[in-house]
C-alpha cells in the first residue's frame, strides 16, 4: 500500500493546486456503502468512508455504540462491505482486543488463512474520551495490535448533543446549554491524544476529515504499526454544532487553520505538525460565528476561547520543537 | 480412566478448561475466583495450551474480549465472582444474544453490601434474566466434568448460547477433593473443535451485533427465547452422553433418596452433600425424607421438577440468595411456578440459608426438615433460617 | 430482500447481516431537497466532490467526469461547496437543470 505524501497547506487554507488532484488517486472501492442513515453532511460518515478506504479490506472493526453504529447497522442491513462487530458502548477497544487475540491464535493454530488481518476499534467522543476511556486505556496499555479510531463530534450526537468531556469550552449543549447563569459548557476538551502518548503508544495522531490526504496517511502509517496506535479524528456535525452541511468540509479547516485542532502526529515519541505551521493562526471567531452552539457566548469568553487556544498551540508547538524520539533520545 | 488426584477445585477447574484446549481467556482478579484465573495463567505460560491470555483492565472489559475471540471463531473462557459479574452486567444479556459460545466459571459469593468476600448465590442470580444458560456443581468432580460439558453444550449447533459454571466460592472452589481426570484423548473424543457458523474474517464480510428496530426485535427475542428453552434437550443429551463415555450421571434435578419419600427438600450447589447426611440421619430415625439437587438453573427444568416431587407431601426449597420484597428465595419462586397448576402439590416451604458464608450444618438441614410444618403454619412465604432475631 | 423477516424463524442467528454493503437497499435520495447539477464545461475531473461526499455516491464516468448516484444523495451541498471551480450548483428538487 503506498503512502501519498502531499500535505494540506495552511497559507491558502484550502489545498494546493496539486492537491487538488490527489483524491483521484485514492482507493475507488467503497468500504462503507451508500444507504446509511446519516444525517446530511455527516462529516463522521465521510471520515468513516475515508478510513475504510485506507485501511483496506484486510481489516476487521469492532465499533462502540453511537451514531456510526446505529445508522451503519439497520438490521437486516449493513453499510459495511468489511467484517465488523458491534457489542456495547464502553467496550470497543476490549472488543477489539479478543478480536485482535482471537486472530492471532487461529492464524498460530491454523484455523484461519495464514496471514495479516488489521484488527481496528472505533468509538465517538462519548464512547473513547468517557464511558470508553478505560478499555481504551487497558487496550493502549497491554499493546495489542490495534489501531483505535475516535470519531470526535464534540457532544453525545447520538442521543442529542448532550455534552462529553470532549465538548468545547463555551458550546451550548443539551446538558451544558447557554443560560443567563451559564456560558454553557465551562470546561476545556480533555486532551485524549495526549493521554494515548502517555501511554507510550508508539503512534498517535489527530486529523480531521476535511484533510482527507493526510487523514488517510495517518491512517495507513498506523495500521502499519504492528502494535497499538491511536488517532483522534474531528469529525464535523452539522445536526450538533448547528451549522449548515455544506460547511462540514470548511468548518474542519477553520478548526485546523485557528488552531483549535491543530493536526499532529506522534511517532515513537516524537511531535510533528503535519500541515504547514501558518504565519499566523486565524481567530476563533472566522469558527464560532459559523456555529450555532457557540452563538451566544460574549466577548469576554471569547476572550478566554481566544487566549486558551494560543497557549494549548503553544504547548504544543513547544513539543514539537524541543522533544526528541525515543531513539534520539536512546542516543 | 486415570486415578483420582487430589487437587484444589478451582485448580482443577482450570485444568479442566485447558482439557478444553481453548484459544482465548481474559480474566480479571476477584476473590474468590482468582485461583481459576492464575492457575490458567499458569498452563498458558507453561506452554501446556496454546492460547492467549488477556489480562484485561475490568471483568466489563474480559467478557467484551472474549465475545470479540468468539467473534472470530475462538473456543473462549472467562471467570469471574461477585462484584465482577455485577460489573459485566451490561454485556452479559449482549453474549446469548450474539449467539457467542462463552463459557464462564463463576466462583459464587456474596453481592456487596456490606461487602463480603464468602458464598452464597446472591450474584448469579441477580443475572438470572440474562440468558446465559447456567449449571451449578455440587463438588470438585461435578465441577471438572462441567466444565467439559459446557464447551460441548455452548457450541452445539442447536444452542449456541453462552453457559456458567457455579462453584460454590471457598466451599467448593478452595478445598482439596479426589479427582478423576478424564485423558485428553478422551476428552478429544467427546468434545468436537469448535465450527463457529459465522466469524469474523474478511474472506467473508459480516456484521454482528446489528441494531434491531421494534419491527424486528420481539422476533430478535422470539428465536433467542426458543435456542433457550431447546437447550435443555440438548443438555439433557449431552449429559447422557456424559455418562455412556465417563459412567458419571448428570441430570437436570438428581434425587437422592426419593423413594417413598414425603417429605423433601431442595438444594442447589455443594450443599447438597450437607444435605444427603442430614437425610441419611433423618431416614435411620424413621423419617420420609429425601433430597433434590437442581443442577440446570437456565432453562429452568419445569417438567423434571413436577416429576420429582410426585407423591410428596412437603417440599422444602432452600435458597441462597433472596429477592427483597419478592416472593421470596429465587428458586423457589421458581418451583411455585412450576408447581402452581398441578394437582396434589406438595405444600412448600422457604427456607433463605447460608447468605455471605454464613455455616449451614447437618444438624441445620435436620432442623429445617423437622421445622417444616411450623414454619408452614407461621404463614410465611419465607424463613431466613438462622437469623438472630 | 425483504424489508423485514416474517417471522421469527427467518431472523438470523444471533441478528447477523451475511450480505456486506446490502444497506444499498435502502435508497435515502428521498431526504433530499437539493440537487446537485455539473456543469461538466467548468470540471476540471479534480476528484474532490468524490472524495468528500459523505455518502460515497459521487463516482467518476468512463468520460472522466462526476455524478452523483441520486438514489442516495442526500443534497447536502458539499461537493457544491468544495467544488474549486464552482462546477457544481444545487438547485430545489423538482425543478429543472
Ligand atoms: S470537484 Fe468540481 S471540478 Fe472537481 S471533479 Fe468534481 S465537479 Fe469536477
Ligand atoms: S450533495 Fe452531498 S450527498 Fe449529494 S452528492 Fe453532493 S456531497 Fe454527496
Amino acid at each position: 500500500m503506498s503512502t501519498l505524501t502531499v500535505t494540506p497547506n495552511y497559507a491558502t487554507g484550502v489545498v494546493s493546486n496539486f492537491d487538488l488532484f490527489a483524491g483521484k488517486l485514492v482507493d475507488r472501492e467503497e468500504y462503507f456503502s451508500c444507504g446509511h442513515r446519516a444525517c446530511q453532511g455527516c462529516g463522521e460518515a465521510l471520515a468513516i468512508r475515508l478510513m475504510c478506504k485506507a485501511l483496506g479490506k484486510e481489516t476487521v472493526i469492532a465499533n462502540a455504540t453511537g451514531c456510526m453504529e446505529v445508522i451503519s447497522t439497520l438490521y437486516p442491513t449493513t453499510a459495511w462491505k468489511l467484517p465488523w462487530i458491534h457489542v456495547a458502548f464502553p467496550n470497543a477497544a476490549a472488543v477489539g482486543s479478543g478480536v485482535e487475540a482471537g486472530l492471532k491464535v487461529m492464524r498460530r493454530k491454523g484455523r484461519i488463512p495464514d496471514r495479516y488481518v488489521k484488527t481496528v476499534a472505533i468509538g465517538g467522543d462519548g464512547g473513547t474520551v468517557d464511558i470508553g476511556l478505560q478499555a481504551l486505556s487497558g487496550a493502549m496499555e497491554r499493546g495489542h495490535d490495534m489501531l483505535y479510531v475516535c470519531f470526535d463530534n464534540e457532544a453525545y450526537m447520538n442521543t442529542g448533543i448532550q455534552r462529553s468531556s470532549a465538548t468545547p469550552f463555551g458550546a451550548s449543549t443539551t446538558t451544558a446549554p447557554a443560560g443567563a447563569a451559564s456560558p454553557g459548557n465551562r470546561t476545556w476538551k480533555k486532551n485524549v491524544p495526549e493521554i494515548m502518548v502517555a501511554h507510550n503508544v508508539p503512534y498517535v495522531a489527530t486529523a480531521c476529515h476535511s484533510y482527507p490526504i493526510d487523514f488517510m496517511n495517518k491512517v495507513k502509517k498506523a495500521r502499519a504499526v504492528k502494535g497499538p496506535a491511536y488517532i483522534h479524528c474531528l469529525a464535523v456535525c452539522p445536526t450538533g454544532w448547528r451549522a449548515e452541511s455544506k460547511d462540514c468540509i470548511k468548518l474542519g479547516r477553520l478548526a485546523v487553520e485557528t488552531g483549535i485542532f491543530p493536526l499532529y502526529e506522534v511517532e515513537n515519541g516524537k511531535y510533528r505538525l503535519t500541515v504547514e505551521k501558518p504565519e499566523k493562526l486565524r481567530p476563533v471567531t472566522d469558527y464560532m460565528k459559523m456555529q450555532g452552539r457557540f452563538r451566544h457566548l460574549g466577548k469576554e469568553e471569547i476572550g478566554y476561547f481566544q487566549d486558551r487556544v494560543n497557549l494549548e498551540f503553544a504547548k504544543l508547538m513547544n513539543k514539537v520543537e524541543c522533544i526528541e524520539s525515543w531513539d534520539e533520545l536512546k542516543g | 480412566m486415570t486415578k483420582p488426584v487430589g487437587m484444589e477445585v478451582a485448580v482443577a477447574a482450570a485444568e479442566a478448561v485447558a482439557l478444553c484446549n481453548i484459544d482465548v481467556a481474559a480474566c480479571y482478579p476477584i476473590t474468590p475466583n482468582t485461583h481459576i484465573a492464575e492457575h490458567l495463567a499458569d498452563i498458558i505460560a507453561d506452554g501446556r495450551i496454546d492460547a492467549e491470555y488477556i489480562t484485561v483492565e475490568s471483568e466489563h472489559s474480559a467478557l467484551s474480549a472474549v465475545m470479540g475471540a468468539s467473534g472470530t471463531g475462538a473456543r473462549t473462557f472467562t471467570a469471574t465472582s461477585s462484584q465482577g459479574l455485577m460489573y459485566m452486567h451490561e454485556i452479559l444479556p449482549i453474549t446469548p444474544a450474539m449467539r457467542l459460545p462463552v463459557v464462564m466459571g463463576l466462583g459464587n459469593r456474596a453481592v456487596s453490601g456490606p461487602i463480603n468476600i464468602w458464598n452464597d448465590h446472591s450474584d448469579i442470580i441477580m443475572q438470572r434474566d440474562s440468558g446465559w444458560l447456567s449449571i451449578f456443581a455440587d463438588n470438585g468432580q461435578e465441577a471438572v466434568d462441567m466444565f467439559i460439558q459446557a464447551f460441548k453444550i455452548a457450541e452445539h449447533p442447536d444452542v449456541l448460547l453462552p453457559i456458567n459454571v457455579n462453584m460454590d466460592g471457598f466451599q467448593l472452589t478452595h478445598v482439596v477433593e479426589p479427582i478423576v481426570f478424564p485423558t485428553q484423548a478422551q476428552v478429544n473424543k467427546f468434545l468436537p473443535p469448535y465450527k463457529p457458523f459465522a466469524s469474523l474474517h474478511p474472506d467473508h464480510p459480516l456484521s454482528m451485533g446489528t441494531l434491531g428496530l421494534p419491527e424486528i426485535y420481539t422476533e430478535a427475542v422470539k428465536a433467542r427465547d426458543v435456542a433457550t428453552v431447546n437447550a435443555k434437550k440438548v443438555i439433557v443429551q449431552i449429559w447422557q452422553e456424559w455418562e455412556k463415555q465417563f459412567g458419571r450421571k448428570y441430570e437436570p434435578v438428581m434425587t437422592y433418596k426419593t423413594a417413598g419419600a414425603e417429605i423433601l427438600i431442595l438444594t442447589m450447589g455443594s450443599m447438597g452433600e450437607t444435605a444427603e447426611v442430614a437425610v441419611d440421619a433423618l431416614r435411620k430415625k424413621g423419617v420420609k425424607v429425601g433430597l433434590l439437587k437442581l443442577k440446570l438453573w437456565r432453562p429452568f427444568p419445569f417438567d423434571e421438577i413436577r416429576k420429582a416431587v410426585r407423591g410428596a407431601k412437603t417440599l422444602v426449597v432452600t435458597d441462597r440468595a433472596l429477592s427483597y420484597g419478592g416472593p421470596g428465595g429465587p428458586v423457589c419462586s421458581e418451583i411455585r411456578a412450576a408447581l402452581y397448576d398441578q394437582p396434589n402439590r406438595p405444600e412448600i416451604v422457604n427456607y433463605i440459608i447460608g447468605l455471605g458464608g454464613r455455616d449451614v450444618r447437618v444438624e441445620d438441614f435436620m432442623k429445617m426438615i423437622e421445622g417444616a410444618p411450623k414454619a408452614k403454619k407461621s404463614g410465611d412465604a419465607y424463613q431466613i433460617y438462622g437469623v438472630r432475631e | 430482500m425483504k424489508k423485514w423477516p416474517e417471522t421469527w424463524k427467518e431472523y438470523n442467528t444471533g441478528g447477523i447481516v451475511f450480505e456486506p454493503g446490502n444497506a444499498r437497499s435502502f435508497k435515502t435520495g428521498p431526504w433530499r431537497s437539493l440537487r446537485p447539477v455539473w456543469d461538466n464545461s467548468k470540471c476540471i475531473k479534480c476528484g474532490v466532490c468524490y472524495i468528500f461526499c459523505p455518502e460515497g455516491c459521487v463516482q467518476e464516468g468512463p468520460d472522466g467526469f462526476f455524478a452523483a448516484d441520486l438514489d442516495y444523495c442526500k443534497g447536502c451541498g458539499i461537493c457544491a461547496h468544495e467544488c474549486w471551480p464552482s462546477a457544481i450548483s444545487m438547485i430545489e428538487e423538482g425543478q429543472e437543470s
